[in-house]
């Protein structure tokens, strides 16, 4: 308990707590395990919010993350940089989008965000091959591939501009059965 | 936002700062919105409140200006803005346009007091007062020059604020009704965004900000609102819900720690995906409800009996009788659950039939049997719940094959997955997944062979008939010869226990059985896996209604010979009494001085039952525990070490490493579950065997999963399946509740044994507490209540209600497809207008040709694209005479896109909904020039 009020005030904590779907426990955990990531380099005291970065090639180590494809992504978007480097407030963030309370739009939202490779704020042909050979490893043919990913634009799009908007992604993924039981980690 | 700063700066504000501040207050609102957040650089303390409620006030003040002018009604918020400001500047204000950006700082400092002023709740009455005053005397002057609506409007604000604070002499507020109903609804909308904030997606930086500020302005605020009376009422109101709320987290906080297992299952899930985890997660909710079983039926039953009722030995029903007592502590008798066992706590013929016991006055008896249904109640509330809940999480009907390679491209990585080998299988299987959808795709059906397949699936069919039809008779088999055996003493060890044996070895034996059987089908895994657990499930049900029926049968026959003993020992007593009387000439009777051992006694067909279901259960803990050890254990270490010297690869080869069994073992549970449901009632301490069993599964499995077990080749994911465990448990719950209330409703209980001995039925001990403790009106409600002529109506209501709620789900249903079908209309419809080729819808192409000759009208309008105005334009032209149509033609096109696209967004959704209506002289000049209204 007394390492508690050395971490962060219990202002914090309740702001943490009203911000995520955490509670004051994971939270001390979530700091336990930035922490651990670079223990040189994260501070015990976050009383005073010190500026603090982690970068992506250690957090994408975390073996929450180290299995998936798509780490590279989740931690980018989740930085403010854009370029995997998160300070504790967004790693917070990103394990509380990830996980079981979130609603499914919050996360559909980040998922969108995850699976726009290129940032453009569509999901476009190129995307989908990019998740496609992730998630495959690449064991699918070009053509596969090919056929795979106009499939599936030719099933969400609903505008008919041959790339995903957000509106055709939340249209897809809210219908999901499987969305929600997936896309969360448990931290 | 710095509106409601000038709101209340309006207050004390000399007069013409304040014209100063509102032009500000309109720049600064744009300002504020434009620039998002980004504060005010001259208060430190402010400047956190300034930007949200800039943005606020940018929001707030529509419908005020709605409500004073009636104008701009139509317009948007940013050219409610412009024209405003333009108007208020050029015709009304004294001060130029110009003056606003020097002014704008001085204002912004005399807001910066203001709002802390106006905030500053305990400020001290003396200053407000003042302030209204000072309110009015400027209200008044400027009522004389101004003939600004909105300023008209808020004057007449400041009156009524002043009057109030001038009459109202003991607690006044500076602020009039509508400002503080403002005030409270900003308020409102902060709290809302404080209980919202984590459903945001801000960043977090941002979202602790904007939680600090809303924070802050709620307690700034807060304590300001109400009024007279209410006001001490308010403030406690806020008061109590801030204490509330920071229960209600820190009893989450409380809850969550509360949660066993968490890391134990993170570790599974990782290793193993979801789905295995699913079935640790259903194994941890069992235990839960368990444990609130538990709680009801050793805090309301076993504990007062043990603390309160009589002693071991007192009476005969709580005695080893003396045939038994020399065996009676024997392992292998205990073990049968004979001997001390079936004279204990455990089971229901230990009970006594006194109405009260101990100083308390513990009806046990009604206890009991409330207990009984109470835990079936219990236990129905929570499953249904918990299925509504799941299936209200669970999102829409999967619709399949509407997004079948998009859903696989976006939701079938498990994001829980952190082992390497299972990532391994995982992407295996998700690219089997996706080759096997691209066949399907390419063509449709393959059926190389149908006919075959067909046979084929008719007779895997056929042979789990048999099996099932077999293990079902086998059943019956030995369920009879265990009642032939029960005569017998000369029993081995086998024999005893043949029920219990065969019983779980066909659990055992069949399941693999059917899966190899459905080798024969060959369905796509998951169909299969339906149907293995469909097969299981009708095998289990089978193997315990045959167990039931057979049961049954006994205590039949217990029934009669519990007669025969009950007459006898009647007899007995009544000679007893009558020689006792007759030789002792003594009318009172004290009963026989016996031993309460050899007292003759029933049978006790409950405790009978009782054991039946406790052997059970023991029985079945301890196979799966052995198979466990011995199918996942055992195999594991043989396959480990004796890959060593082996000829060929054991891990890769034949037996490999076991997989973890979802559905075997779910249905495992949910059996189980029934049965310690079926038998809580007859031996009350099934419960914590249950409580037990779970609790060692939980660690057990969760060591021989990680330990022994290897990820599924296909990893399943667990959609949805949830709710499937649950339905399981929902029918079986059902089905165990059948022949438990059967027997409370029907069967005589023992005369001898139990809590409602002596009784005719088990529930007269609700009749007689009815009877002699209730006032004796509720007994002739109840009497009421229970007739016929009630409780038809009753269940014809609910018959009517149940159609009704049906036919309604049914119009949803429809209205749902309607909505479906529309969609993929307006789809289709835009994907053709995209591709620019023939729509190949062909009703709306015969529609497009039956439109009135537009070859003949005028020259297409500039957008051919926009559908509704081409549709609009020819009628129009037709209605008029020709010659005029052209101009009147061109006029609506020139017209025509900007009402248009401007008509149904310019109607922003909030505020301005129910406000006054538009008035003839209130539409915007803009619409003057342009011609005729869009509408």
């Amino acid at each position: 308990m007394g390492n508690k009020q050395t971490i962060f005030t219990d202002e914090q904590l309740d702001a943490y707590q009203d911000c995520t779907f955490f509670t004051r426990k994971e939270i001390l955990r979530l700091h336990g395990r930035y922490h651990e990531l670079a223990p040189h380099l994260v501070p015990m005291d976050y009383t005073n919010d010190p500026d603090c970065k982690l970068p992506l090639a250690l957090i994408v180590n975390m073996p929450e993350l180290k299995e998936n494809p798509f780490r590279n992504r989740i931690v980018e978007s989740f930085s403010e940089d854009g370029m995997g480097n998160l300070s504790f407030n967004e790693f917070v963030d990103m394990f509380s989008v990830l996980s079981e309370m979130a609603p499914r739009e919050l996360k559909a939202i980040y998922a969108f965000k995850i699976y726009d490779f290129n940032v453009d704020n569509y999901l476009c042909k190129e995307d989908l091959e990019k998740t496609l050979n992730r998630l495959t490893k690449e064991e699918l043919t070009p053509e596969e591939v090919q056929l795979v990913c106009e499939k599936a634009i030719e099933e969400a799009d609903l505008d008919g501009d041959s790339k995903l908007s957000y509106a055709d992604f939340e249209n897809m993924i809210s219908r999901a059965p499987d969305f929600l039981s997936t896309f969360h980690i448990r931290i | 936002g710095i509106e409601i700063d000038s709101d209340l700066s309006d207050d004390d504000g000399a007069p013409q700062k304040r014209t100063n501040r509102r032009q500000a207050a309109g720049r600064g609102g744009a300002k504020g919105r434009g620039r998002g957040k980004k504060p005010d650089s001259d208060e430190d303390e402010e400047e956190e409140d300034e930007a949200p409620r800039a943005r606020k006030g940018a929001n707030n003040r529509r419908p005020a200006k709605k409500r004073g002018g009636g104008k701009n009604n139509d317009e948007d918020e940013s050219e409610n803005e412009g024209p405003k400001k333009k108007r208020g500047g050029a015709a009304n204000r004294k001060k130029g346009g110009k003056a606003q950006d020097s002014d704008e700082e001085d204002s912004d400092a005399g807001k910066g007091k203001k709002g802390k002023k106006g905030g500053g709740k305990k400020g001290g009455k003396e200053e407000q007062d003042s302030k209204g005053k000072k309110g009015d005397s400027k209200g008044k002057d400027k009522g004389k020059d101004k003939d600004d609506d909105k300023d008209k409007k808020k004057k007449k604000k400041k009156d009524d604020s002043s009057s109030d604070s001038n009459s109202g002499s003991d607690e006044e507020e500076s602020m009039s009704e509508g400002e503080m109903a403002r005030l409270m609804e900003e308020v409102e909308e902060k709290k809302k965004l404080i209980a919202n904030i984590r459903n945001k997606p801000w960043r977090m930086k941002r979202r602790l900000v904007l939680l600090k500020e809303a924070q802050q302005f709620v307690d700034k605020f807060e304590g300001a609102l109400g009024k007279g009376k209410g006001r001490k009422w308010y403030a406690y109101k806020v008061m109590m819900t801030k204490k509330w709320i920071k229960f209600q987290r820190d009893f989450e906080n409380f809850r969550t720690a509360c949660i066993p297992w968490e890391r134990k299952i993170k570790e599974v899930e990782s290793h193993f995906g979801s789905s295995v985890a699913s079935y640790f997660i259903f194994l941890r909710w069992m235990y839960g409800m368990n444990l609130v079983l538990f709680g009801l039926t050793f805090g309301l039953v076993v504990i007062p009996e043990v603390l309160m009722g009589l002693p071991y030995g007192s009476v005969p029903r709580k005695t080893v009788p003396r045939a038994e007592q020399d065996t009676a502590q024997d392992y292998s008798v205990l073990m049968d659950f004979n001997g001390y066992c079936k004279y204990s706590v455990l089971f229901y013929g230990y009970y006594n039939d006194q109405r009260t016991i101990g100083l308390l006055k513990f009806r046990l008896p009604l206890s009991y049997l409330l207990v009984g249904i109470g835990t079936f109640g219990y236990s129905l509330m929570l499953v249904i719940r918990t299925m509504a809940k799941n299936a209200d999480v669970g999102g829409g009907d999967g619709d399949e094959g509407e997004f079948t390679f998009a859903w696989k491209m976006f939701t079938s990585w498990d994001y829980l997955i952190g082992n390497a080998e299972t990532a391994d299988n995982k992407y295996a299987s998700i690219t089997t997944s996706f080759k096997e959808s691209i066949v399907d795709e390419q063509e449709n059906q393959k059926d190389e062979n149908i006919h075959l397949r067909r046979f084929l699936r008719v007779l895997a069919n056929f042979l789990i008939t048999c099996s099932l039809g077999g293990s079902g008779y086998l059943i019956y088999f030995v369920v009879k010869r265990s009642q032939e055996f029960a005569n017998r003493d000369d029993l081995s060890w086998y024999e005893k226990n043949e029920l219990e044996l065969i019983m779980s070895l066909l659990g055992l034996v069949c399941p693999p059985l059917f899966e190899t059987i459905a080798e024969l089908e060959d369905y796509h895994p998951r169909i299969a896996l339906k149907w293995q657990l469909g097969r299981i499930f009708a095998l289990f049900l089978g193997n315990l209604y045959t167990f039931l029926f057979a049961l049954f049968d006994e205590v039949n026959s217990k029934l009669e010979e519990e007669q025969s003993i009950k007459n006898a020992s009647l007899w007995a007593l009544k000679e007893y009494y009558a020689n006792y009387t007759r030789m002792l000439n003594d009318s009172d009777s004290t009963p026989p001085p016996m031993n309460p051992a050899d007292v003759i006694r029933g049978p006790c067909w409950e405790t009978a039952v009782g054991i039946e279901f406790v052997k059970l259960t023991v029985s079945d803990i301890q196979v799966t525990y052995l198979t466990i050890l011995i199918g996942d254990f055992a195999r594991a270490v043989i396959v480990r070490f004796l890959n060593y010297c082996w000829c060929w690869d054991l891990e890769a080869g034949f037996p490999s490493y076991g997989e973890f069994d979802i559905s075997g073992n779910v249905l495992g549970l949910v059996f189980n579950q029934g049965m310690i449901w079926m038998g809580a009632f007859y031996a009350p301490g099934l419960v914590g065997i249950n409580v037990l069993r779970l609790l060692s599964s939980m660690y057990y499995q969760c060591w021989a999963v990680m330990a022994t077990n290897v990820p599924h080749e296909r990893v399943f994911k667990a959609s949805k399946s949830n709710n499937f465990y649950m339905g399981l448990l929902l029918l079986i719950l059902f089905l165990s509740l059948l022949p438990v209330v059967y027997t409370i409703m029907t069967l005589p209980p023992s005369f001898d044994c139990g809590p409602f001995s002596g009784k005719a039925k088990m529930f007269d001990v609700i009749m007689e507490t009815i009877e002699l403790d209730l006032p004796a009106f509720i007994g002739t409600l109840f009497s009421y209540a229970a007739n016929p002529g009630l409780i038809i109506p009753a269940v014809l209501l609910m018959v009517l209600a149940i159609y009704y709620l049906n036919s309604v789900s049914e119009a949803y249903q429809n209205s749902n497809m309607e909505l479906k079908k529309k969609m993929q209309m307006a789809r289709d419809e835009e994907k053709n207008r995209r591709n620019n080729t023939n729509s190949t819808n062909q009703v709306m192409q015969d529609l497009e040709d039956l439109l009135p000759n537009r070859s003949l009208a005028p020259p297409a309008p500039p957008e051919p694209e926009k559908k509704p105005e081409q549709e609009a334009k020819p009628t129009k032209t037709k209605a008029g005479a020709a010659g005029k149509g052209v101009n009147l033609q061109k006029d609506v096109s020139l017209a025509s896109p900007n009402p248009n696209a401007r008509g149904p967004v310019s109607r922003p959704p909030g505020p301005r909904g129910p406000g006054p209506a538009p008035g003839p002289g209130a539409r915007p000049g803009q619409g003057r020039g342009r011609g005729p209204p869009p509408r």
